[in-house]
């Protein structure tokens, strides 16, 4: 199974031909932004839009365009010239993010979300609806993914902390896999209903 | 012995439980590599995985960027001072935090702020043990924020799972939580069993499962049987690594048991991800020591 290339911005003709179980591997510009990124953009720019942070909305539109967000914490180092470098920087647990992302995906129109773990029905019909997809990176690899990250080209809401500050990363052969498509399919629906079945078997041994 | 200063030999500890993953872990997730099919996104999933390992191996990177919550057990010679260890592991924590080997990763619950030093109330978890013995050795284990939330309690009976007080019940209540964690764990998952004592106590002897290596076999007969049929049956669920599906979901089972109280039956199950970072620091003298794996 060949990995289907992309780089962002990704159309969303490109987003919907992808399938649940497709190997992909991402190029391009990507905004990390977990609990608090994700509570800030639901605050200032959907049950309202608050004018004082204007600037950060216009360059977030502009990173997340048919871009990709990434649920990620980094490890991240300051080098003496004041630049950033990632040391380790896998995905965090995506589900956290539920009650928020299909909103933020039709906020910038954004072409994918990558994460672990998998989201849930609110996420999946605002796939289907903002023709966007989800990809399970590999948890846990956090020194091979920073090894992708080739360039640390902004960092908005510093005072967020080091792991929920909004990182705008540029990737070079991102692995990771398409769990969730713009068609209603899960990868985890299917192996968590799979998985019960035999569950079920098993308590009666 | 007498008492020397461990603070630096706490933070080798710390940099190499982080960044280098204990060999009998790395050699199970090998040899199943080998058990999934060619093709398969379960073996793309482990090949990631064990490259991550080599990379984070060669650079001396943190394997995850979670590098999780220390928890620390010291096991001291008579006459030390446990005030005088707690400063010098908190001091070793702050530098491999400031030197990125650790993430901050303390937070106040009331004001919501990271103390950046992943020190804090509770963090580092350093449980003293005074042993018999004139040298200081120390367990270390770094378990991540996602696999602690997939971590589970459970008290016997359970009536939906039929789940009896006995270990036929304990099997049924750990197989649920490896259900209910799905992928969201980081699996292939090592699970330490904590059968019996009171809730607290339960939970930390599921931790303290997790120092075992996988190698070894449970000297009492019972839960050495109860460990492999869990192990057989947590895999035959088919959740796979990261939950893609496969036959890889979990790597080892671990368990122990303390004394209940006659009206509880409790069972803890720390689910611990791949990255089941632990280590051990053994002291020869005052000036030196090695970190075992």
């Amino acid at each position: 199974m060949s990995a289907i290339e992309l780089t962002t911005p990704i159309p969303n003709e490109q987003i919907a031909k992808l399938k649940a179980g497709d190997p992909v591997l991402l190029n391009g510009t990507m905004v990390t932004a977990r609990d608090a990124g994700h509570k800030y953009l639901i605050e200032n720019f959907v049950e309202q839009h608050n004018e004082a942070e204007q600037e950060t909305f216009d360059k977030l539109r502009g990173y997340l365009e048919n871009g990709i967000i990434y649920h990620c914490g980094p490890v991240v180092k300051k080098e003496e010239n004041g630049s950033y470098r990632f040391i380790s920087a896998g995905p965090t647990t995506s589900i956290r993010e539920e009650v928020y992302e299909s909103e933020v995906m039709a906020l910038f129109d954004i072409a994918g979300v990558i994460g672990k773990g998998g989201m849930g029905g609110k996420t999946l019909k605002g796939c289907m609806e903002s023709t966007c997809v989800y990809f399970h990176a590999i948890g846990g690899a956090g020194a091979l993914i920073a090894k992708s990250v080739k360039r640390v080209v902004d960092v908005l809401k510093i005072e967020f902390g080091t792991p929920e500050a909004f990182w705008v990363i540029e990737v070079e052969n991102f692995p990771c896999l398409v769990t969730m498509d713009s068609h209603g399919n899960s990868v985890h629906d299917r192996v968590a209903e799979e998985s019960g079945r035999k569950f079920k078997e098993m308590l009666d041994r | 012995m007498q008492q020397t200063s461990i603070e630096q030999a706490v933070y080798d500890m710390v940099k190499q439980a982080a960044t280098v993953l204990p060999p009998d872990v790395v050699e199970v997730m090998e040899k199943a590599r080998g058990l999934e099919e060619g093709d398969s996104t379960a073996r793309m999933a482990l090949d990631t995985i064990l490259e991550n390992i080599k990379l984070a191996n060669e650079d001396a990177a943190p394997m995850c960027q979670d590098t999780g919550w220390p928890t620390f057990f010291v096991h001291y010679p008579p006459g030390w001072s446990t005030a005088r260890m707690r400063r010098e592991i908190e001091a070793a924590v702050a530098k491999a935090t400031s030197d990125n080997i650790l993430r901050p990763n303390a937070v106040d619950p009331l004001t919501g702020k990271n103390t950046g030093t992943c020190v804090g109330v509770g963090v580092p978890t350093v449980e003293f043990i005074e042993v018999e013995s004139d040298k200081v050795k120390i367990d270390l284990l770094l378990k991540g924020g996602g696999c602690e939330n997939t971590s589970a309690q459970f008290k016997l009976p359970d009536g939906e799972l039929s789940a009896g007080r006995d270990l036929d019940g304990v099997r049924k209540v750990v197989l649920k939580a490896v259900y209910d964690a799905q992928g969201r764990g980081c699996g292939p998952a090592i699970l330490g069993i904590g059968i019996g004592g009171d809730r607290a106590h339960s939970y930390k002897l599921a931790k303290k499962q997790l120092l075992r290596k996988l190698t070894d076999t449970n000297p009492e007969e019972e839960l050495a049987e109860l460990e492999k049929r869990i192990l057989t049956e947590a895999n035959q669920l088919g959740i796979g690594p990261m939950g893609f599906g496969g036959a890889t979901t979990v790597l080892g089972v671990k368990a122990g048991v303390a004394a209940r109280h006659p009206a509880c039956f409790f069972v803890s199950v720390a689910y611990f991800c791949w990255a089941s970072r632990r280590a051990t620091l053994v002291f020869e003298d005052e000036d030196n020591y090695r970190v075992e794996q």
